[in-house]
């Protein structure tokens, strides 16, 4: 009983494993487009939108930057979204395993969550 | 600019199909190419060696999530071994030298690049390790697997053990990556294969999904101290995400001991590298 109940639960987990290769590939794929555009753009225009060999590196200069089409801006864009990635899969993770019912890799999952946050957060605004 | 762009294409295809194939970060290949041939600044070519581990990652944790090839049990379990051990090395970054570490470590690649040549001329024995017994951690942590080998069509159920060393070694993973910013990969796969006796090719894919994981944080830093330039790392991860496509679809393909052979000459590279950087000498 109790292993066909398992075997149960690893089909669930297999389906949700390729709804979390699913969900990261739309996520890859958004990311992809902004570098690409971005790059055409570049290539278009002969511009970065910006002066000199700087860049923008931060919400809103990137932010203002892609509302205005510039390339570098949109180009930034896509390179945050891509590291937003792995965050993506971790999250996605935890519902993952809610749906297979095991709580103690909700918890562990969840636990590498918070880790990862605490040390962006702590990579944003530098140690 | 439209050459340039074309050849980090062709640097991140190249980088990405070895990375994906291997479950190792691929910076081996892009921060040498980057610094000597392109001439680029070293902070630059760090900032888009990390980028190179997350493209390399995403692309390959989708092909791999749909091959059933990776374990997320394992990889979650240990992500919190990386994860911790990539904070604790960023903040002692500035305390201690890192040199003599990275002798240390390219000692220690070394020493596992010797254990592989070893393992692969092992007679009449199956490439993986075999009848593996569960430690009491790996049967309270459902560490077990089963994947179903596309060469030679077995469904392989396999067992993971000496869990408290894998962990550690991923602490040292995590440690590696936070302190030196490498062996993103290349350590993760070592913990599995060789320290917890999983086989290579779920090793090499959970490795895969792991590492993105693990590079996600130090990416933050680099992303808003303005060391990841956009001309450079975003053609180089359009690259790799084909590259990784390419490679995700080999793996399966080949038998684990080809993959085996082709690791043990990027053990004996990273090693020397290393080993040598230690001492002052870098390339």
């Amino acid at each position: 009983m109790k292993k066909a109940q398992d075997e149960i639960k690893q089909a669930e987990m297999q389906k949700v494993e390729i709804m979390i290769g699913k969900v990261m590939q739309i996520g890859v794929m958004i990311a992809a487009a902004f570098m690409i555009v971005g790059i055409l753009l570049l290539f278009v225009s002969g511009k970065s939108g910006y002066v000199g060999n700087s860049h923008p590196h931060d919400f809103s200069s990137i932010l203002l930057g892609i509302v205005q089409l510039k390339s570098y801006a949109i180009i930034m864009g896509g390179l945050f979204l891509l590291i937003l990635t792995p965050v993506l899969r971790v999250v996605v993770s935890i519902y993952a395993f809610v749906v297979a019912g095991d709580k103690l890799y909700v918890w562990i999952t969840t636990a590498v969550l918070i880790i990862l946050v605490i040390a962006m957060v702590i990579g944003m605004y530098g140690i | 600019m439209v050459q340039t762009a074309f050849i980090l294409l062709l640097v991140g295809i190249a980088a990405g199909t070895l990375g994906s194939l291997l479950g190792i970060g691929g910076g081996m290949i892009v921060t040498p190419v980057l610094t000597v041939f392109m001439g680029l600044p070293i902070q630059y070519a760090i900032g888009a060696s990390i980028i190179a581990v997350i493209a390399t990652s995403s692309g390959a944790t989708i092909a791999y999530l749909r091959d059933d090839l990776i374990n997320l049990r394992v990889a979650m379990f240990l992500e919190i071994a990386t994860t911790v051990g990539a904070i604790s090395g960023a903040l002692i970054a500035g305390v201690i030298h890192p040199l003599w570490l990275e002798t240390i470590f390219g000692l220690f690649l070394l020493y596992q690049c010797f254990n592989m040549v070893k393992k692969l001329r092992g007679k009449g024995k199956k490439d993986d390790a075999t009848d593996v017994e569960p430690d009491v951690l790996s049967t309270q942590l459902k560490l077990n697997g089963a994947y179903t080998d596309k060469v030679s069509m077995e469904h392989v159920d396999y067992e993971v053990t000496h869990v408290k060393g894998g962990f550690a070694m991923m602490y040292g993973a995590g440690l590696a990556s936070g302190l030196l910013g490498i062996g993103s990969g290349v350590f993760k796969v070592i913990a599995m294969d060789s320290i917890m006796k999983m086989p290579l090719k779920p090793s090499s894919a959970t490795s895969n999904l792991m590492m993105g994981v693990t590079a996600a944080a130090s990416a933050t830093v680099y992303f808003f101290n303005g060391a990841i330039k956009p001309e450079i790392a975003a053609p180089l991860a359009i690259g790799i995400l084909i590259g990784a496509a390419i490679g995700t679809r080999i793996m399966p393909r080949i038998q684990s001991r080809v993959l085996r052979m082709i690791f043990v000459p990027i053990l004996l590279i990273m090693g020397v590298e290393m080993f040598l950087k230690g001492f002052g000498v870098s390339f």
